[in-house]
């Protein structure tokens, strides 16, 4: 008699799964394009953070998974096609976006090589969720190219907040000699200049030794030349050379932005606003932690998601009004997340994080803004140099 | 000195009819239940309890604390007499908050990190059924007739509404960004939601889930990001909703006729749940970030003391002692 029970238990899974299915066939499919092409590789000192291969492209599949979820209630799913190509393949992403009709594109790839492909293709929305290049929110910017990572300005504003609230307003900096790293201390610059601040000394990186072995002898030697100081920025990118300064400066200084405290659109160590749930939804996708690029397009697609619900299903030109006046997404940061109208720059909070712990959440209290304080990160409207979204 | 001893005495016999009411509360990050009394407005006992316990509510007849132990991955309960948890009852994954069907007999969790609901039977202790819910479900609520039971999904920003008798879901709807806490009236006609990153509670017709009114909040001075409605109670006669504001440290006084905004009142940091006294003259707020619970003087709308419990707390629970 059990084992006819249990057979029969069998066969009402099987119909059920079928008709599930047929349901399927039924929804409306929203198609997305998930475009890399690789990061030159650059050898850096230390082995022990390698880049994960999934990076980004994790943070798009579980939007995906969250997204489907509440597809499922509604009747529609998201179904993401992934190009992965070798560094410098743009012909390879000019194909792919040709042969796809996913009018969602998220763009994991150089500045120039993303401002190539969004010239070339027309009735799309694109995601920048890799580069934080100011230019692509300033002059260069694209009205059909939104950003979901925050900017070199939105993270270096996070710090000058957080240092001026702390009245360590003698600063020093020591920069690494990549085009990212001269561009994050630009903004360092334009941040200090903006909030009031300035650099005293600074120092460009020079030691090209193996650091791992004589950091205690060298960074003594170069930080003592930056004379007397509150706190050290150092601008690298990669990580390169700024683990190896902390405990091993002349004085006896915090370490921002390289190393040390960070200011990321998202960092594995966040757990407030309910961020321990995403954290380990991530985990259990990935089997690693989140990082700020796999946020971006996470955010991105969830953006969307949110933008199809509320405005029940319109073309993409409504979905993109929507996006950029009227959306208010919940990213696990406290705050809605939402669009600045005149460059397509997400609106969010920027976590200023250690290795272990969020020490603060930018933008700091009493950093005011007449429109939204997280307006207080990044270029605003009145200096933005972006006219591609003719308000 | 022979008069206090008397005294003393006098008192250690009175009967237990005199005891004051109770509001237990359930420490998030001290793992911890704390009971304050309702007359002297002191935390007189405190249980420990399995880890990360969120979600409180007592059985009908008051002689058992449900728990949900959301690290623990199980429902405690917890024997009200005897001051000890005396088993488990089984809850699914990361059980966050939940519901207690009318008869007593039903429990209806949330399990947070499973996107599932879970039915409970608590005399068998047994798993009933399993229903599939958005990402992150939270806010749960059984109508009082028992016909429905509401789970809030935070990331897919839905109330699901389930058929007890079937389980399966026969509506859903949508509501703003990250719904918390779902609450029937008492005649079951309407259900408040709120949402928290949306900022608003929505108040839905039972009888076909269409949408009544949607209410936004405004605080002078705080931006209203930071105003995250979560919590959400009704008074004894439904007449006035009081609706917890998150990080605005504020709880809204809400006119249900009209559903208007009628006062906001500054309470303790984090503002997550809510519980009356028995009587209905007080509430009684959980302050997560400052760690304490305040009391608020429903007469005057004015809080009146601020008590310190655990570390993080976040359910409360009424408990009449008459």
């Amino acid at each position: 008699m059990k084992n006819i029970m249990k057979l029969w238990f069998c066969l009402l899974a099987i119909v059920l799964s079928s008709t599930l299915v047929e349901a399927g066939e039924n929804m409306r499919k929203i198609s997305v394009l998930y475009l890399r092409i690789a990061a030159p590789e650059r050898p850096v000192l230390s082995n022990l953070d390698p880049t994960p291969d999934n990076l980004g492209r994790a943070g798009a599949e579980l939007a995906v998974a969250d997204n489907n979820t509440t597809g499922g209630f509604m009747g529609y799913q998201f179904a993401m096609e992934l190009i992965d190509l070798d560094e410098g393949n743009l012909a390879g992403a000019r194909d792919a976006l040709h042969a796809s009709d996913a009018p969602f594109v998220l763009l994991d790839m150089s500045a120039e090589q993303m401002l190539t492909l969004v010239d070339e293709s027309e009735a799309r929305l694109f995601f920048n969720v890799r580069s934080y290049d100011d230019r692509l929110r300033g002059a260069d910017c694209r009205a059909s190219l939104l950003h979901t990572l925050p900017s070199y300005a939105m993270r270096a504003d996070a710090l000058m907040q957080f240092v001026l609230k702390k009245r360590w307003d003698k600063l020093a900096l020591v920069s690494g000699n990549t085009v990212e790293d001269g561009k994050f201390a630009d903004a360092l610059h334009n941040a200090s200049r903006k909030f009031g601040l300035s650099f005293g000394k600074e120092e460009p990186w020079v030691l090209d030794g193996d650091l791992r072995r004589q950091a205690a002898a060298e960074v003594p030697l170069l930080t003592q030349k930056l004379g007397d100081y509150d706190v050290l920025f150092v601008a690298d990118e990669q990580n390169d050379f700024a683990r190896y300064l902390a405990y091993n400066t002349w004085l006896p200084r915090p370490i921002l932005g390289g190393d040390g405290l960070r200011a990321t659109g998202w960092s594995h160590v966040n757990e407030q606003w309910g961020a321990a749930q995403l954290q380990s939804r991530f985990y259990d996708l990935a089997g690693r932690n989140m990082q700020d690029i796999d946020y971006a397009a996470w955010a991105a697609l969830r953006a969307v998601d949110e933008a199809y619900l509320r405005t029940n299903f319109a073309n993409l030109d409504a979905i993109r009004s929507y996006l950029l006046d009227g959306i208010e997404l919940a990213g696990f940061k406290g705050r809605p997340l939402s669009f600045r109208s005149w460059n397509g720059q997400m609106r969010q909070p920027v976590g200023l994080t250690h290795a272990s712990a969020l020490v603060a959440m930018a933008p700091l209290e009493g950093f005011l803004h007449a429109r939204n304080e997280l307006d207080s990160l990044g270029a605003d409207a009145p200096e933005s140099q972006c006219k591609a979204f003719g308000e | 000195m022979k008069l206090n001893t008397c005294l003393a005495a006098l008192i250690a016999l009175m009967p237990a009819a005199a005891l004051s009411d109770e509001i237990w509360v359930s420490n998030e990050k001290s793992d911890t239940i704390s009971v304050i009394d309702v007359d002297t407005l002191e935390v007189v006992k405190e249980y420990e309890v399995g880890e990360r316990p969120r979600g409180i509510l007592f059985s009908s007849d008051f002689r058992y604390l449900y728990i949900c132990a959301s690290d623990s991955d199980a429902v405690q309960v917890l024997d009200v007499e005897a001051g000890k948890i005396i088993h488990d009852l089984p809850s699914g994954e990361d059980p966050e908050q939940f519901a207690l069907h009318p008869n007593g007999k039903l429990l209806y969790i949330a399990n947070e990190d499973d996107a599932v609901t879970t039915v409970v039977d608590t005399e068998t202790h047994h798993v009933i059924a399993q229903i599939n819910v958005g990402v992150e479900p939270e806010g749960m609520a059984v109508s009082p007739d028992g016909k429905t039971t509401i789970t809030t999904s935070e990331t897919t920003n839905m109330a699901h509404w389930i058929d007890t008798e079937t389980n399966t879901i026969y509506a859903n709807t949508l509501v703003d960004a990250r719904p918390r806490h779902a609450e029937f009236t008492t005649d079951g006609s309407k259900l408040w939601v709120s949402s928290e990153i949306g900022g608003t509670v929505a108040i839905f017709n039972t009888s076909d889930q269409s949408q009544i009114a949607k209410i936004a909040f405004e605080i002078t001075g705080v931006h209203p990001d930071k105003v995250q409605p979560v919590g959400v109670e009704l008074n004894a006669d439904n007449s006035l909703a009081y609706v917890a504001l998150g990080p605005s440290n504020h709880v809204a006084v809400v006119d249900t006729a009209t559903y208007e905004v009628l006062d906001y009142v500054l309470v303790g940091r984090r503002v997550w749940h809510m519980a009356f006294s028995p009587d209905g003259t007080k509430l009684f707020t959980t302050n997560g970030v400052s760690g304490d619970v305040s009391v608020i003087d429903l007469a005057t709308n004015k809080a009146i003391k601020s008590i310190k419990v655990g570390r993080f707390p976040w359910g409360a629970v009424a408990r009449p002692t008459n």
